[in-house]
């Protein structure tokens, strides 16, 4: 199960916005093939650790090593080298993210959305591409939607369209901000449905989330992250029926 | 771009870069391949005389009834002064006001225009020996009794026409309210209508004004004293020889003489001037003809008939106002796209300097930066063709306002569409290409027309760089046949034309590039869920 070791090391990682600190020092390796799922009460830090994890936020201090790319700061460092934009991008060719609120481009149709960017970004064959998109769509179950616009698609069809356009761009690891927080009740399971059949196939999933049941049956492992600190990581077993720190028990009170 | 928006930055310290700053968008503009100066080299040699032919009669007037046609006493001595040098004489029109400047940057080689020979013009531009005198007459309305000569008109309404001998003669009485005109068609006509209580002009225009309409009359002796001369550039010293000697054979034969009693121009103080007391006497045919066509009265018929007649030059005119128009859009919007990109994501100097081109364009008059690029660029050696100088400077006025409406667009884009893109790997500049600017074409797709509309209006102004565009037809033909309601409408109805096809246009597009059936706010759903 941990046959390619950890694709992601982040370690000690900080990050202020306007003095206030929001991630005080995270620690946390990611396994490749498997699904991690990060909890924590609103405004731990799980968002925050994600979007640095993409670069789409810079950290102060700390070092991200993904893929064997290693991106580090530290606090003395009033500025990012130059090299940072050109790391930053890299990074992102091997990170895909999945946001709460979908982010389609609404003026593309959905095949457009998934093909496109790999035609753009990595100068693949627009011929590939919609082929490629075609068959994304057909896993996500959208195949008769390719020439929709986005704002004719319900949440759920949105979100899963969002997924295969992050993996269009074949990257290591899938980040998902709370990807289900912004549907509605009843579109929530063919979401995850489709995250669960990534995770069958042996794709890296982070995904933050307060999906617990989601969390208990499908991740390899949960992460707790409290006040900007990784309080307890393990197996959702250990972690659900047997918290070992007293905050995690609380946490999970409210949720189970 | 950075090379316009880099002089920009050193305008503020000295008024002559100004000239450099417009000097250096004018090359980027041309650098984007707008079109190139037309090269006015000929092997004739024909001799360029620049007039405005709207000061009307009777010094150079369209024919009213084939306004192809040039008519007027200083045609017929330019005409003249052809044959005598052996070289063919082409008429140049341009804005009165602008007449000098004009021959300074050499669009014409001499001015002949009713142009007062006055110390002042002398220093800047070298007179001939003049070819007409004559002296300012009061006009009054008919039935006017107490305004008997300029004495009796202390704080009355005096009309008179800028910069002349005449508003001069007015200012230094200080007794009495001077208006100045641009036209003296305006200032007869508010006589008319009560606007003024008298009107002082050159007798040679009141002639031409007041004897045939029944409502008015002249009133009081000369006043003052003027000479006509014709204008050429300082260092052309051999030209003005040539065409002083011409004028003195034309004095010497009789034919300046002929010329004038022709137009009904000859009076006393000319015989006196010019040393011609010959007895003989051609008819005054021209001015014979001239009267006619003023009082005419037209049947129903044929004033469609003569309506019918103006629409080639106005029609002519609002091609040229199309063609303008559209050009200056384009440019507009492509320099407006590049200005309003640097202003949202070029780094902090860049972003500086294209705040400072914004709001110094926006911040100055359109009519300052035409004349500047077309007047005021000449001294720092860049000529420009009219057509080019206008389409720069409506372009360029435009690009300000197309770059803030860009702006709005751009960031009525939610965040998050340039957070997903990066996401997907995409750089900036691919996010900017492929998601934001798509999206916000269609947002700005109605302030984008509205511009339009609006510069189609604005293109009147370039009439002062010489242009005859539809306004200047327009008051060219409303000149000549006295006829400012009729045919200022049927412009007012061209202008709407000309306009109503874009409006369907950018409603159309909008429809294109919105892709919901609905009207629905655009990014409406991805905002809410934000």
């Amino acid at each position: 199960m941990n046959g390619e070791g950890h694709i992601i090391e982040i370690r000690n990682l900080k990050k202020s916005f306007h003095g206030e600190p929001i991630l005080k020092g995270v620690t946390l390796d990611v396994d490749a093939n498997q699904l991690t799922v990060l909890i924590g009460p609103s405004g731990c830090g799980k968002s925050t650790l994600l979007r640095c994890l993409n670069g789409l936020e810079l950290f102060d201090s700390g070092s991200i090593l993904i893929g064997g790319m290693l991106i580090q700061r530290d606090a003395a460092q009033a500025r990012m080298d130059s090299d940072y934009y050109r790391r930053t991008h890299q990074l992102r060719a091997m990170v895909g993210m999945v946001f709460q609120s979908f982010n389609l481009f609404p003026h593309m149709t959905l095949l457009d959305n998934i093909a496109r960017p790999p035609v753009i970004v990595q100068g693949v064959r627009v011929a590939e591409a919609r082929e490629a998109a075609y068959q994304l769509l057909e896993k996500v179950g959208l195949r008769e939607k390719a020439g929709q616009y986005p704002e004719h698609l319900s949440g759920g069809q949105q979100q899963r369209a969002a997924i295969a356009r992050a993996l269009a761009m074949k990257p290591k690891v899938l980040l998902y901000d709370e990807p289900t927080s912004a549907l509605d009740p009843g579109l929530v399971d063919e979401v995850l449905a489709v995250m669960k059949e990534l995770d069958a196939e042996g794709i890296t999933q982070v995904v933050v989330t307060h999906e617990m049941r989601f969390a208990r049956d499908v991740a390899e492992k949960v992460v707790f992250l409290n006040a900007g600190l990784v309080v307890e990581e393990g197996p959702p077993e250990a972690m659900f029926s047997d918290p070992g720190d007293p905050l995690t028990r609380q946490f999970l009170k409210r949720y189970l | 771009m950075n090379a316009c928006l880099h002089s920009n930055n050193a305008v503020i310290r000295s008024p002559q870069r100004m000239a450099i700053l417009v000097a250096a968008c004018v090359v980027c503009a041309l650098a984007a391949g707008v079109a190139s100066v037309p090269c006015r080299a000929q092997a004739a040699k024909p001799l360029r005389w620049g007039a405005d032919a709207e000061g009307g009669a009777p010094y150079e007037f369209q024919d009213p009834k084939d306004p192809s046609r040039l008519l007027g006493f200083e045609v017929d001595i330019a005409d003249a002064i052809g044959r005598i040098l052996g070289r063919p004489m082409r008429f140049v029109q341009n804005q009165w006001d602008g007449l000098i400047p004009g021959l300074e940057r050499s669009n014409y080689d001499m001015v002949i225009s009713g142009l007062e020979i006055t110390p002042d013009r002398a220093r800047v531009i070298r007179f001939s020996r003049p070819y007409y005198v004559t002296y300012e007459q009061l006009a009054v309305r008919a039935g006017e009794d107490r305004i008997r000569r300029l004495e009796d008109c202390p704080g009355r309404k005096v009309g008179t026409l800028k910069g002349s001998l005449a508003q001069r003669i007015l200012e230094a009485r200080g007794d009495l309210e001077v208006v100045s005109y641009d036209g003296q068609i305006n200032a007869y006509e508010d006589l008319l209508n009560g606007r003024l209580d008298a009107v002082l002009m050159d007798h040679i225009i009141a002639l031409y004004n007041v004897p045939h309409v029944a409502a008015l009359k002249m009133a009081g002796p000369p006043v003052g004293r003027l000479e006509y001369g014709i204008a050429f550039r300082q260092e052309d010293d051999a030209l003005l020889q040539e065409v002083n000697r011409a004028l003195a054979l034309m004095i010497a034969s009789g034919e300046l003489r002929r010329i004038l009693q022709n137009w009904n121009l000859w009076t006393p103080q000319c015989a006196e001037f010019f040393a011609d007391h010959s007895a003989e006497s051609v008819r005054a045919d021209a001015y014979a003809q001239f009267l006619e066509s003023r009082v005419r009265q037209d049947s129903r018929w044929d004033r469609v008939k003569r309506y019918a007649g103006y629409l080639p030059l106005l029609g002519r005119g609002a091609l040229v106002t199309l063609e303008l128009s559209l050009l200056a859009m384009l440019l507009a919007v492509s320099i407006g796209l590049v200005l309003a990109l640097t202003r949202l994501y070029a780094p902090w100097y860049a972003r500086g300097l294209a705040s400072i081109y914004i709001e110094s364009i926006r911040g100055t008059p359109l009519l300052i930066q035409l004349f500047l690029i077309f007047y005021g660029l000449p001294h720092v050696g860049i000529r420009l063709a009219p057509m080019l100088a206008a389409i720069l400077g409506l372009g360029l006025n435009y690009s300000a306002y197309e770059a803030e409406n860009y702006r709005a667009g751009i960031q009525s884009i939610p965040r998050t569409q340039m957070e997903a893109a990066l996401a997907l790997g995409m750089t900036r500049f691919q996010a900017l290409r492929h998601v934001i600017v798509p999206q916000a074409v269609r947002l700005v797709i109605p302030p984008v027309t509205n511009d339009f509309i609006a510069l189609l209006k604005d293109s009147s102004l370039v009439s002062v760089i010489t242009m005859v565009e539809l306004t200047k037809a327009y008051s060219q033909l409303a000149s000549i046949h006295y006829d400012y309601l009729g045919i200022g409408l049927l412009a007012a109805a061209m202008y709407f034309l000309i306009g109503l096809p874009f409006v369907r246009l950018a409603r159309k597009a909008e429809r294109h590039f919105t892709p919901a059936s609905r009207a629905a706010a655009i990014g409406g759903k991805q905002r809410q869920t934000v």
